[in-house]
């Protein structure tokens, strides 16, 4: 395996890491960037935020995320289960709309309470 | 007429922190005027997370944080009038709205909080080259149509501007389905975050064009083509390094700007941050008309907003009990070298409890300098700082009791290590 270079996010600084195949990490001035580059190369995860459709509320989207972190490569499988939903409004923050998203073991929510009109 | 103790211009996070810290120190006959269709304001398009990190100790998505502050208001049973417009603030603390509901409104208010956001540049603010086809948008109008009303508005998109939310915009119009071909920055560093940079825009494989700007764009009725060129140090483009992108959708992220046209049309005095001048109460040159969140300078975290916002309400409640102490003689704060402003514009030694809370920004991204402060050109503190960057609002506490005088002017400016 090539050496990875990656960009720390954990403070404005932004160092510049580079991981070799023996998942040393060099080029962080904190130990926090040798943590953040090991997970990175390892195990990079990302929330997915997005909307799905909702009929009977006020706006025709209902904002959503996953409810943890979930693999970075399952990204778009999870936004195209995400594309699937559909609700009906009332719908309350923290509402599970998929239970197991793209066989992550994580789960999408609503995010906006959003009321039924009449 | 009808009379309020405490008008809240804006129901967006700093109206409603606000309107709460004013309610939590006893100010009940409030009212909150909310010019969209939903208390939360700009937090409802802004879906994804990292909010709320120092407020609640948790990371929220823009429409999570919204409620938290919805649900603050609604407990206390705080009066909010939704779809409302303020069309004028005369210094005598007269408020004129209107709604489709009550028509032309005018109410006596005994003081007032602006909380009215900022708004963002849009093209006719830089002026861009070339043709005025349809497809050219700011990124929050991107994010409206995109996350409220469910509208992608293009699929092949070129972005100005390295601010936070057109970051954003790119991972979010790429997750949807569009094309991002790139976004230009005509700075030599990225006016976004880290993590913005790396989870936006690496992630994604989406190539950032920094010192670039666009030159040109090209089309009829809707946007064919967007030409970006390399600058120079004076941001002059640089002819030969033109770039060619065919692009249906232009997204400019090129500054937010506070929304303080109420106030400088009644002539109180504005800071460099382009919001009203005010004191460590957050209050303007005019007695009881307050000033907090980004109508006052644009922050980068609601956090940072919900704090000054609640500050804000607690001295309006203050000046309603006649416990805010009448302005006279006091000190100046300026921004000096290297620094783009400061808030508070001034300080009353005699006012303020021990701690003087400065906030500024710095001009241009800078490693191992120091921070010195000035109080009638003696220097009263010098703070070192490994990294500084425009893009963090900097936030820093100094004791009272540095201060010998209560009359004069601290500068604050950026210097180098050695000097």
């Amino acid at each position: 395996m090539a050496d990875t270079n990656l960009i720390c996010i954990n403070c404005p600084r932004g160092c510049h890491l580079t991981v070799d195949e023996h998942l040393n990490v060099t080029g962080n001035f904190c130990p926090r960037g040798a943590v953040y580059g090991k997970q990175e190369v390892t195990n990079p995860t990302r929330v997915v935020t997005s909307t799905v459709r909702i009929d009977q509320a006020e706006l025709a989207l209902c904002p959503v995320k996953t409810a943890q972190p979930i693999p970075k490569k399952k990204i778009f499988e999870v936004m195209a289960s995400i594309n699937e939903v559909h609700l009906t409004a009332p719908v309350h923050i923290g509402d599970v709309v998929i239970g197991d998203a793209a066989a992550t073991g994580v789960a999408v929510v609503v995010t906006r309470n959003m009321e039924k009109i009449s | 007429m009808e009379t309020k103790d405490l008008l809240i211009i804006g129901g967006g996070s700093a109206g409603m922190a606000a309107a709460v810290g004013a309610y939590d120190r006893g100010v009940k006959d409030i009212l909150i005027l909310e010019k969209g269709p939903f208390l939360g304001g700009i937090l409802n398009q802004c879906i994804h997370n990292g909010f709320g990190l120092t407020e609640f100790k948790e990371e929220l998505t823009g429409p999570e944080f919204a409620q938290r502050f919805i649900t603050q208001v609604r407990d206390r049973k705080i009066p909010y009038k939704l779809d409302t417009y303020v069309t004028s603030i005369s210094k005598e603390k007269v408020v004129t709205y209107m709604n489709g509901v009550d028509g032309v409104v005018e109410v006596q208010a005994k003081a007032i909080i602006m909380a009215a956001g900022c708004y963002e540049r849009n093209a006719g603010a830089i002026g861009i080259p070339g043709d005025r086809p349809a497809g050219i948008l700011t990124a929050g109008q991107a994010q409206l149509f995109l996350n409220e009303y469910g509208c992608l508005v293009g699929h092949r998109v070129f972005i100005l501007g390295s601010g936070d939310i057109g970051l954003i915009m790119a991972r979010r119009l790429t997750l949807e389905g569009a094309k991002v071909l790139g976004v230009a920055e005509i700075c030599p560093w990225s006016n976004g975050l880290n993590r913005n940079m790396v989870q936006c825009l690496y992630d994604y494989d989406i190539p950032l064009f920094l010192s670039h700007t666009v030159t040109k764009v090209i089309g009829k009725a809707r946007l064919e083509k967007v030409i970006i060129a390399m600058v120079d140090e004076k941001k002059n483009p640089i002819p030969g390094t033109e770039r060619e992108f065919e692009a249906d959708t232009l997204i400019l992220s090129v500054g937010l700007v506070p929304n303080n046209d109420l106030l400088d049309k009644l002539g109180i005095p504005t800071s460099r941050s382009r919001g009203a001048l005010v004191n460590e109460h957050y209050e303007t040159s005019v007695e009881g008309i307050f000033s907090c969140g980004n109508v006052l300078h644009v922050h980068d975290l609601v956090d940072n907003v919900v704090e000054e916002a609640r500050e804000a309400g607690e001295a309006a409640a203050l000046y309603l009990k006649g416990q805010l102490p009448a302005h006279k003689e006091s000190i100046t704060i300026v921004p000096g070298n290297g620094i783009g402003y400061v808030v508070p514009g001034k300080i009353d030694l005699a006012d303020s409890g021990d701690d003087l809370v400065f906030k500024f920004r710095v001009r241009q991204p800078s490693r191992s300098v120091f921070i010195l402060y000035e109080f009638n050109g003696v220097i009263i503190k010098r703070i070192f700082k490994p990294v500084i960057i425009p893009s963090e609002m900097e936030i820093e506490k100094l004791p009272k009791n540095i201060l010998n005088s209560n009359q004069g002017t601290i500068t604050i400016s950026l210097v180098d290590k050695e000097t």
